[in-house]
């Protein structure tokens, strides 16, 4: 009897380190198919960057001549340069101000207790339910009468982009949520004042969610279509990458822009990508430990 | 109906466990909403009582009070320079003589209130309408400006929120007045300004924190949206653009435009762009989170090697902005493009579309509407795949260690620990990516731009044409934006429907699903 359930046991065993290796191969192959599909269009980017026979768009994926003449036209004849410099700028104000904006209203609503907190979170988690594309009929009107719109839309939307960023305070909250009371109680205890704790204990510990909030504020701009376009118009000192870019892709211009919009779109992501990879730690940090808690 | 305990539950074969459940849910749903009706109910009375409770107060303080008390009825701080307060005094006094110079001075506060109309049905907003008038001096007709309608109605507000902040700050200092007189009663000493100024960045320092990112919520998001609602009861659109033509209050004529499914009215395309945002938002979400956690699963599989690199591959195309993705990946799957020229060359389009020279995915409806799920895969995937690793990881070891003793089978596991924690956690997350992806803007509108498949059926609903993908998101996009009309009206009034959507979905998940209930326990 013992015997025989050993065996059984051991055949167990076996069946399950073969089937196991068969798992393996089988998600080793998921995961290549995978890797595949996802990089396909960046590879189909960049080579179509490089295409010189044509400026429109063809089916067949390898250039038959390849140059850097989508880069050269991109630079000489187009307002890209601008574009981009407008991005920028944008992403790093955003990244500025936005940041301070949030790390102030999630510190406040996770390690202060004081009256009207919890109906300060119900308010803005319906406020959150509206539509906030909505608020830019009247944001633009506003905008217009001081002259934030057109030219000098990157203004204007640096301050649409932070001003109510404080609503976004979930992931980091998150984050001190799970930073111990006792610090702070030990840091009161001690004599500090609740400013001191705030600046001389919990930032400290706080450099991933620092940095993950800078990530986001940097990389919104670049990614914003919607608001943006509100703002600019058709308007190309002042626009965004996103809305100049948008225009090449449209039926009349397609045939002319194509090659030169997939040349933009490795310029555009290069820097966002390198500062991304370069942190991606804190990203991962923010999104696991912050976004689940709500 | 009966409940089972657990033993007489666990007797029960699979088909009449799973019979009892269905049963105990739908009968549960009643009472549900009687419980719903119930807190709404007590909402009320809760704020009824407290409105009581606040005159109360008010009275008993200006009976029972002194002179000095009774006086800061009239004079704003005039309690708090009695006991010492001067700092706190000055704010105040300041803060009076600013709302009453403010209300009475020509074109100020009242001037402003008196030309809103406030929802007079048929009045126009402002009064003076700006026309052309023959000039002497130019010999033509030059415009003589009125009044701005837009204008009127952000400064009617202004002032009437102005008004609310002026009768809480009376009520506050009112308060004050009668604490410092029972403190003084008592024999204690009053906070001077100089512990006030010390408390900024002590006892008071949530305020100091919140001040400028509250300021800027109440101002861009706030303030606007109260703008917004009021508008969905005007005629604010292109023709009636306030500043050449007033536009008038309208009640709620045009929400029946909306939800009048006869001809001329909205309801039809209304009903199938609502009716598409809904599926779209299902399917995106769970198709990505079921999709997602599968591919975090395989990474974090035991005995996958190089797992750093397959979650890179995944990130990075989170960091590529997602217009050029999107935008490129819609041009592949044109007819022209890379994918697109295939599925043609290799016959795979179905013979229906090629009947009907459909000759890419974007031409036809159901199949473009599938593509931009697939796509929204692509997309999604690699957000959920970083959650989930996170708290696949935190999922202890033992579990499944001990399970696998027991003999429980891979889908066991996951069915039994995996996929319950996960629901566990990221039950929240799930109803923010639901609520965002009911207003995903960027995939819909980018992927579908420039491949537009116009629904001629619904002609041009609110002045623009829709395709059949469009979301409620893009369609009132399009109406404020992409239009000659403008009816910014009738954005506002599907903004506030979006609203209404959001608001029940919400609550009622949120009832639903455990982990919302206590914050602290996280901790």
């Amino acid at each position: 009897m013992n015997n025989k359930e050993n065996k059984t046991i051991q055949k167990r065993g076996l069946g399950a380190k073969a089937s196991r290796r068969l798992g393996n191969t089988v998600v080793y192959v998921l995961l290549i198919l995978m890797t595949v599909i996802w990089m396909f269009p960046f590879f189909g980017i960049v080579l179509e960057s490089f295409r010189v026979e044509t400026t429109g768009q063809v089916s067949y994926m390898w250039p038959k001549q390849f140059g850097l003449d989508n880069y050269t036209r991109l630079f000489k004849e187009t307002d890209f340069l601008i574009w981009f410099r407008n991005t920028g700028i944008m992403g790093v104000a955003t990244a500025v101000f936005q940041t301070f904006f949030i790390l102030s209203m999630s510190y406040v609503l996770s390690r202060l207790r004081f009256k009207g907190r919890k109906a300060l979170m119900n308010l803005m988690l319906i406020l959150g339910m509206f539509p906030g594309f909505l608020t830019m009929i009247l944001i633009y009107k506003v905008f217009a009468d001081l002259g934030l719109t057109m030219n000098m839309a990157p203004v204007g939307l640096i301050i649409v982009y932070c001003a109510s960023s404080g609503m976004g305070y979930y992931v980091s909250k998150g984050f001190f949520d799970t930073i111990p009371k006792s610090l702070d109680e030990a840091a009161r205890v001690d004599g500090a004042t609740r400013f001191q704790v705030f600046y001389k204990v919990i930032m400290p510990l706080s450099k991933p969610i620092v940095i993950y909030t800078i990530l986001m504020g940097f990389m919104a701009p670049w990614g914003d279509f919607m608001l943006a376009s509100y703002l600019i118009h058709e308007n190309s000192a002042g626009m965004s990458v996103a809305v100049g870019m948008f225009e090449w892709l449209s039926k009349t211009n397609v045939n002319t822009h194509y090659t030169m919009f997939c040349a933009a779109g490795v310029i555009v992501a290069i820097p966002v990508t390198l500062v991304f990879l370069m942190l991606q730690k804190y990203y991962v940090e923010g999104v696991t430990g912050g976004a689940v808690k709500g | 109906m009966k409940r089972l305990n657990d033993l007489d539950y666990l007797k029960l074969n699979k088909a009449s466990a799973f019979l009892y459940k269905l049963k105990l849910f739908f009968c549960s749903v009643p009472s549900y909403f009687k419980k719903l009706g119930l807190a709404i109910l007590t909402l009320f009375k809760n704020c009824g009582l407290a409105v009581k409770d606040e005159f109360v107060d008010i009275i008993t303080t200006f009976t029972k009070g002194n002179w000095a008390v009774k006086l800061s009825f009239l004079i704003f701080g005039f309690g708090n320079f009695y006991y010492g307060q001067i700092l706190r005094g000055i704010l105040f006094l300041v803060f009076e003589a600013v709302f009453f110079a403010y209300m009475f001075v020509p074109s100020g506060g009242l001037y402003w209130l008196s030309k809103v109309n406030w929802f007079q049905k048929g009045a126009t907003v402002g009064t003076v309408q700006g026309k052309f008038e023959y000039d002497m001096i130019y010999d033509t007709d030059i415009w003589v400006p009125g009044d701005d309608s837009v204008k009127v109605l952000l400064y009617g507000l202004l002032t009437v929120i102005f008004i609310v902040a002026f009768v809480c700050t009376w009520r506050m200092q009112v308060r004050q007045c009668r604490i410092c007189m029972n403190i003084t009663a008592k024999g204690k000493k009053v906070k001077s300004g100089k512990d006030d100024l010390r408390s900024v960045l002590d006892d008071q320092f949530h305020k100091t924190l919140l001040a400028i990112p509250l300021g800027g919520i109440f101002a861009f998001t706030v303030l606007p949206i109260i703008y917004m609602v009021l508008i969905a009861f005007t005629s604010y659109d292109a023709a009636h653009d306030g500043f050449s033509n007033l536009f008038s209050w309208m009640g709620f004529d045009h929400f029946n435009e909306l939800l009048d499914f006869g001809e001329g009215g909205l309801g039809v395309a209304f009903g199938e762009i609502l009716s598409w945002t809904l599926m779209w938002a299902f399917f995106a979400t769970f198709t990505n989170y079921f999709l997602g956690m599968f591919v975090a699963i395989m990474i974090n599989k035991k005995g996958i090697k190089i797992k750093k690199f397959w979650r890179t591959i995944l990130v990075m195309t989170i960091a590529i902005p997602q217009f050029v993705s999107l935008l490129y990946v819609a041009k592949l799957f044109g007819s022209s493009g890379l994918i697109g020229k295939a599925l043609i060359d290799w016959n795979w389009l179905p013979d229906s579309m090629l009947a009907a020279n459909q000759l890419s995915l974007w031409q036809n409806p159901i199949a473009s509407k599938i593509l931009l799920i697939v796509l929204n895969i692509w997309v999604g995937i690699p957000y959920i795949m970083l959650m989930a690793t996170g708290i696949l990881m935190n999922i202890p070891q033992d579990l499944y260690e001990s399970s696998r003793i027991d003999g429980a089978s891979v889908w066991q596991q996951y069915s039994k620990i995996t996929l319950p924690y996960m629901m566990f956690v990221m039950g929240p997350y799930l109803l923010t990516s639901f609520v965002g992806n009911l207003n995903n803007f960027n995939v819909i509108y980018l992927l579908t731009q420039n491949n537009q498949l116009i629904n001629t059926e619904l002609g041009t609903p609110g002045g623009v044409s829709v395709t059949y993908t469009d979301l409620l998101i893009t369609w009132l996009y399009k109406m404020t934006l992409n239009s000659t009309d403008s009816k910014y009206y009738m954005a506002s009034i599907i903004g506030i429907l979006v609203f209404v959507v959001v608001a029940v979905l919400s609550l009622v998940v949120y009832n639903v699903i455990p982990s919302t209930r206590n914050e602290e326990d996280y901790k």
